[in-house]
This record gives C-alpha cells, sequence and structure tokens, in this order.
C-alpha cells in the first residue's frame, strides 16, 4: 500500500478554507501535506492520481444514513452501506439509531463501532437514541451515549411527541455537549398517512401525511432551541411552511439547523399515481411549490446541511400494498448526482464550492468533526469527482443490498470518481472497491 | 362518434380510462342487460374460463354480483375470504395471488382495504384483475353501474347534474363516480361537512357544497354514500343526528328537489340516517335499479377484460350471443 499519494492537476475545491484553484495535492501518512519529499513524487512509493479536468474536494460527508446493523442484516450491513457511500463519493457517514436493538446503549454502540472498524470502508459515526427504544416516553442514558462516542442524539423514523420529555432531553443533552436532531413529524396529524395530503391523495385515495405534522414540530423545536439555547438540527425537511419557519427563526439567531435530502427536491407526490413504493418515503414527497421553497431554503443558508437518508428495504418487504410498505429508499449512491443536477446543472441555484461545502465543512463542523477540509494535517479524506459527468442511474450496480430506488434509469450528470479515506483509495469509478 | 374498444386486460380504476373506452363498457353492459331479462339467464361468453372473487375486505352485494355475473357468462367460479386464505398465516397478498394463477385463474376479482392493490396485482399478473373495491380508492363497476343508472334513467350523462352527498374523503364509491362522470360531461357536485369534503377534491374539477340545502333544486340526480360514526370517523364530524339535520334527505327535503331528479344509492342505506325510508322507496328512487344494472354491468367488465369483442349500441346485440 502506498504511504503517500499525489494528486495532480484537479480544481481544489476547499469550502472550510475558501480555496478554489488547479493544483496539486499530497498526502501522506494518511493525512493531508503540503508538499511531498521530491524523491517520492511520481517515484515508487507515491500513487499520482491524474486529477485534470476534476475536482478534488474533501470528502464527503452524510449526516443521514440507515445502516440496518444490528438487527436487519438482510437490507444493509455496515459494510455494504459504507460500499454504497464509498462508490456516491461519500467518505463519512452518520449512522441513525433504529437498529435492532436501538442504539440507545453504551454496549451497542460499541457493537457497531466494532463493526465499523472492521468491516466499514468509510468513516462511521453513531448517533444514540434521545428516548429507549424511540419509544418517547423515559430519556435514554445520554451521558453514557455520550461517553460512548456518540457525536448526536435523535429518535430518527420516530419524533419525540412529548413536549416535556423533549425538552428536558434537550436540556440534558446540553450538558454533554450533544446536538440534537429531529424527525419533525406530529403523528396525531400524520396518523396513519403514507403520502403527502393533497391532491394526489385525494386522487389515489391514500391516507394523507399533512405538511402540518412537519411544521408543528419544526416549530416545537424553534421554541425550544430558543428556550434552551441548545441547537437542534431537523431532519430532511420536506415542507415549504417549515423552510419558511426556520428562516424566520434563523434570522433571529435562534440555533437550528435543517438538511434536504435529494428527494425532495427531485421528485412531487405525483410520482405515487402507479403505487410505486420506491416512492415511498418518510416525510413524504410534496409539491412542486415545497420543491421551490426548500431550494430556496438551501441557496439563501435556511438549509445548510444535505444529507441522504440512505433507508435500504428488501425488495420483497416493497412489493407489497402501498399502506403496508416500509418508508425510505436508497440514497448514497445517487445522492450527489441528484443534488448537482438539481442545484447546479438545472436550477443554477448554487455554485459547485457552495454545494460541496453544505456536503463537508457544514456537516462536521455542526457534528464538531475533524473532517470535511483540506487543511494541512487534516485526515486524508478526500473525494474526486466530476461535476459534467453523465450517467445514468442503474438499480442493478449498487453496492446496496437492497434495490430500492425511485431513480433507476434517470439519467443524471455529476458523479464521484475517486474516494479516498484516511490516505487511502477506497474505490475509483473504474476499477471499483480496491478491497 | 365513439370507436368502440377495449384493449385491457384489467380493470383497476375509472381514472386510467378514456372517455371512449368507458362508454364501450357502458355499450357493451347495455346488450348484457337484455341477457337477464331473459327466460334462458346464460351466455357462454367465458365457459371454460375460471373467475375467483378474491375478497379480502368482506362484502357481499359486490361479491355475490360478480359470482352471478361470471355464471351468467359461463365461468367457473371460486370465493376465497380473507379468513379462508394462507393471509392469515401471513402469506403476501402477491404469493397469494400467484398461487390463483399457478391454479390457472383467467380472471381475479379483488376486494381489499389498500388504496392501488388491484394495480399492484394488475402489474404482476397475466390473469385479468378487475377491482372490485381498493381501499379509498376506487370501486370501478360501482362508478360504471351508477353512471349506466343515470344514463339509462335519462337518456344521457352529459350536462347531468350530479350531487354526491356523503363521506367522500374515505369513498372509493365517490372517486370512481367523480372520475367517470366529470369525464363523460356531467356536473358533479360533492356534498359533506367540510372534514369529509376537503377543498383538495376540487382539483378533480367538481364543485364542493357543505350543505344539501344548497344543491337540492339544482340537481338531477342525488347519490347518497352510507354514512358511518365509528370510531376513525369521530373526529370528523360529531355524530349521526347532526348529519342527518344537515346532510340526510329527509321527506321534507325530498319535497323540494326537482320531480325528474334520481335518488340513487351504492347501499347499504342506513335508513333515517342518509336517506329517509320512504324516500328510499318512493318515486325516484333507482336503488334496486342500481343493483340489476350491476350485474349487467359486470357481465361487461368481464367479458371485455377476457378478450371479448365491444358490442355497439344497438337494442337487439345481445341476440347475437345466443
Amino acid at each position: 500500500m502506498n504511504a503517500s499519494l499525489h494528486i495532480k492537476g484537479g480544481r481544489i475545491i476547499d469550502p472550510a478554507n475558501g480555496i478554489d484553484r488547479i493544483g496539486d495535492l499530497f498526502v501522506k501518512d494518511g493525512v493531508i501535506v503540503d508538499s511531498l519529499p521530491k524523491t517520492e513524487k511520481g517515484e515508487r512509493g507515491s500513487e499520482v492520481i491524474d486529477a485534470t479536468g476534476k475536482v478534488v474536494s474533501p470528502g464527503l460527508i452524510d449526516i443521514h444514513v440507515h445502516f440496518r446493523e444490528p438487527g436487519q442484516s438482510h437490507k444493509e450491513t455496515i459494510a455494504t452501506g459504507a460500499r454504497c457511500a464509498a462508490a456516491g463519493g461519500f467518505t463519512t457517514v452518520v449512522c441513525m439509531p433504529n437498529t435492532s436493538p436501538v442504539a440507545d446503549s453504551p454496549a451497542t454502540i460499541a457493537w457497531i463501532q466494532e463493526r465499523a472498524a472492521s468491516t466499514a470502508c468509510v468513516n462511521v459515526f453513531c448517533t444514540g437514541a434521545i428516548t429507549k427504544g424511540l419509544a418517547g416516553e423515559e430519556m435514554a442514558p445520554i451521558g453514557a451515549l455520550a461517553a460512548a462516542g456518540v457525536i448526536a442524539l435523535t429518535d430518527d423514523g420516530r419524533c419525540v411527541q412529548n413536549h416535556g420529555v423533549m425538552r428536558r432531553a434537550v436540556e440534558y443533552a446540553r450538558h454533554y455537549g450533544l446536538p440534537v436532531m429531529d424527525h419533525c413529524q406530529e403523528t396525531t396529524l400524520s396518523a396513519d398517512g403514507v403520502m403527502n395530503e393533497g391532491e394526489w391523495s385525494t386522487r389515489l385515495g391514500l391516507p394523507g401525511w399533512p405538511s402540518l405534522a412537519e411544521d408543528l414540530i419544526v416549530a416545537r423545536n424553534i421554541l425550544l432551541a430558543e428556550e434552551t439555547g441548545h441547537p437542534i438540527h431537523c431532519q430532511h425537511i420536506s415542507s415549504a411552511r417549515s423552510v419558511r419557519l426556520l428562516r424566520e427563526a434563523r434570522q433571529r439567531g435562534v440555533p437550528i439547523t435543517a438538511e434536504a435530502c435529494p428527494h425532495h427536491i427531485a421528485l412531487t407526490d405525483g410520482e405515487l399515481k402507479n403505487f410505486d413504493t420506491n416512492f415511498k418515503m418518510n416525510p413524504p414527497l410534496r409539491t412542486q411549490a415545497d420543491i421551490d421553497e426548500i431550494i430556496a431554503g438551501i441557496s439563501d443558508g435556511t438549509i445548510t446541511i444535505l444529507a441522504s437518508d440512505h433507508a435500504p428495504h428488501a425488495t420483497y418487504e416493497k412489493e407489497v400494498e402501498f399502506d403496508r410498505a416500509p418508508f425510505g429508499i436508497l440514497g448514497l449512491e445517487t445522492e450527489l448526482a441528484l443534488f448537482l443536477e438539481i442545484l447546479l446543472h438545472q436550477r443554477k441555484a448554487l455554485t459547485l464550492p457552495q454545494i460541496l461545502g453544505m456536503l463537508t465543512v457544514n456537516p462536521a463542523k455542526f457534528l464538531r468533526l475533524d473532517r470535511g477540509t483540506l487543511s494541512m494535517g487534516a485526515p486524508a479524506d478526500i473525494t474526486i469527482l466530476d461535476p459534467d459527468h453523465a450517467w445514468t442511474v442503474d438499480k442493478n450496480e449498487s453496492s446496496s443490498l437492497s434495490r430500492n430506488t425511485p431513480f433507476h434509469g434517470h439519467s443524471l450528470r455529476g458523479r464521484a470518481m475517486t474516494t479516498i479515506v484516511g490516505g487511502k483509495i477506497v474505490w475509483d469509478l473504474e476499477s471499483g472497491f480496491r478491497s | 362518434m365513439t370507436t368502440h374498444q377495449w384493449k385491457h386486460k384489467d380493470l383497476c380504476a375509472l381514472a386510467d380510462h378514456t372517455p371512449d373506452e368507458l362508454l364501450t363498457i357502458l355499450d357493451t353492459a347495455k346488450a348484457f342487460k337484455g341477457v337477464g331479462e331473459r327466460n334462458l339467464k346464460k351466455v357462454p361468453a367465458l365457459r371454460g374460463k375460471t373467475l375467483v372473487n378474491f375478497f379480502i375486505e368482506p362484502s357481499t352485494r359486490t361479491r355475490i354480483s360478480f359470482e352471478l355475473a361470471a355464471m351468467r357468462l359461463s365461468a367457473d367460479v371460486i370465493n376465497i375470504s380473507a379468513s379462508a386464505s394462507s393471509l392469515e398465516k401471513g402469506e403476501t397478498l402477491l404469493d397469494t395471488a400467484r398461487n390463483l394463477e399457478a391454479l390457472r385463474a383467467d380472471l381475479i376479482v379483488i376486494r381489499h382495504q389498500s388504496a392501488g392493490s388491484a394495480r399492484f396485482l394488475a402489474d404482476r399478473l397475466n390473469a385479468s384483475v378487475i377491482n372490485a373495491g381498493d381501499g379509498a380508492h376506487e370501486h370501478p363497476t360501482q362508478g360504471l353501474l351508477d353512471a349506466f343508472t343515470i344514463r339509462e334513467k335519462l337518456g344521457c350523462i352529459k350536462g347531468v347534474r350530479v350531487a354526491i352527498v356523503g363521506d367522500i374523503l374515505f369513498s372509493r364509491v365517490a372517486r370512481s363516480n367523480i372520475q367517470l362522470l366529470t369525464k363523460l360531461g356531467a356536473e358533479v357536485t360533492l356534498v359533506g361537512p367540510s372534514t369529509l369534503v376537503p377543498a383538495t377534491f376540487a382539483c378533480l374539477g367538481v364543485k364542493l357544497a357543505h350543505s344539501i340545502d344548497e344543491v337540492l333544486e339544482e340537481v338531477d340526480v342525488i347519490n347518497l354514500l352510507r354514512i358511518q360514526h365509528e370510531r376513525q370517523r369521530k373526529e370528523y364530524f360529531p355524530g349521526l343526528g347532526e348529519y342527518t339535520a344537515r346532510f340526510g334527505l329527509t321527506k321534507k327535503r325530498a319535497e323540494r328537489i326537482n320531480p325528474e331528479c334520481l335518488i340513487m344509492h351504492p347501499g347499504p342505506m342506513n335508513r333515517g340516517v342518509e336517506i329517509d325510508s320512504d324516500v328510499a322507496d318512493g318515486r325516484g328512487s333507482v336503488i334496486l335499479d342500481q343493483v340489476t344494472n350491476g350485474l349487467a354491468v359486470r357481465m361487461a367488465v368481464l367479458y371485455l377484460c377476457s378478450g371479448g369483442v365491444p358490442f355497439a349500441p344497438v337494442a337487439s346485440a345481445a341476440n347475437s350471443l345466443s
């Protein structure tokens, strides 16, 4: 294995340092260095990557993935999920705690960390549950989870309905400096809803999950963040009004943040017309007006983080009646391309450095990771990408154990070319995985 | 001029079909109605074919109607209910249906509580799939028999003013009626409490009203849906008494309607709730005609989805079947 890398002639974009220039990047012993000794340049012992015409970015970070281990390894394992990440250009992922058992104890966290260390080809960080068993009633052992190394708390997939419980959890998490992330869904309003409430739920006769159910919890979280002074992060925002609530709160300086997922800006609820469960996720696809407002929120800094909500499910689990199918779709392998296709190419809503910032330095800062930058001495997590590379999504080429993507057959522009984790090339488009 | 053609193996939703296709079914049903009026009520159109009535959700009227329709077409019929199927043992809907297909069922008539379930099977099976009601989505043969009845009694559908009254939000009957009637040019008004007739329905090209009194004198057809006040509905309206007071077709209200107005109900009726008992049996009520016509419509649907040649609207067409 080469201890050093020389990445030549690429467009180096490092949003953390405001860098956007053509040049060379050097890696030695797993960290970024300013040069390599003369003897090593181009010599044996240092691998040279020609990045001419490509973009060299800090390794991408996705703070919202479901890797299904422990408990549901028929859908995905930490190893296969990590391969999806690498093939999508992501060098760091943050796993949600809705595993089986739930990641609400130091023992489960330790198991996941150990599993990741021995099987994953990218960096895997854990979140811990806010409440025991994600039941929304009793606080999880937050101090012990912090000591075990979780980097944030969330009951993702569920939403803490009891405001008293949520308030105390946020106050308590503050002692440990753990950000709280929330899946925003008021369940008396979403009830048995399986799709956006609106024209299409009316046409299809499927129970509606109204935007209002998200908006109400976003408003709750704004108030709690303001009251406690502790950051709350609203996961996978899907509704226009939620964006407006967040915008107003952030202008007032409330420590509230939000993320957006590709499917919520790529697809509308009209896609459900054939009852295809690959378009079923939580929160659901909404309307064009919601898409426009989410993109506006991404453009104006209301939404600062981009994530996938990678949620694998086996084909046989998805191939059932619509209302009985589990929520969720694959995301990691199409995420970068969808964000580039929509935000950069089609909408021209942001520049490439801005988009990469929302996939690198922003999530890193939010979760206080020493990553997401190409600073000297930083871990050499690097993604070489081509924002113009045209390709067609083929679900059968996925590294996932599952196939539940609504984007099969979509033609997109933008793709990771090479993924480098800790100074080692783990994947590149031409030759695939290195190990 | 209508071109009569039908090229589909399935009938899952009226929303999927063109006005011409819908008229093709109605005209073919007209020919089949003649068969039911004869002494010998059977034709050999589906002889040798096997039809499975696959009713996951309980139903008597619709199941019997399909069963009788199939028998009149000389098909062999099997009835399966949820409790008698392997769904109880945890088998998936798709696996159960594939087993039926492996037994060489030609037609599967499905009723299921999940919206989209008929379409789900139709996309995956070679057998014809006929939707007999999928959740709150559609009940296509009910929509067709309602339209058939309107056409039979009033001579046309275009321009006819139809009020559909009741629990629209959860009604597959309403959705199928709306699809068919608007495609064929009727003017549809949905009537009910604003919780059960939410504003989103306006996108279907219909008018909305939240009091039956607003529409009584303005319509040619009143279609009253069964209203229930079980657990799920308790947050939608306060009770049956208040419903009847505002939306029930009482005797007093019936006096105000146009004498030619048809009174329809898909059944089963709650006498004294959505419809007064005397009104249900009185002048203008075509509730039992709907049941009779349901048979003809279902014969037409089974026949066409099995590859039968559509009938043009000629009164004597049924004769050619014997």
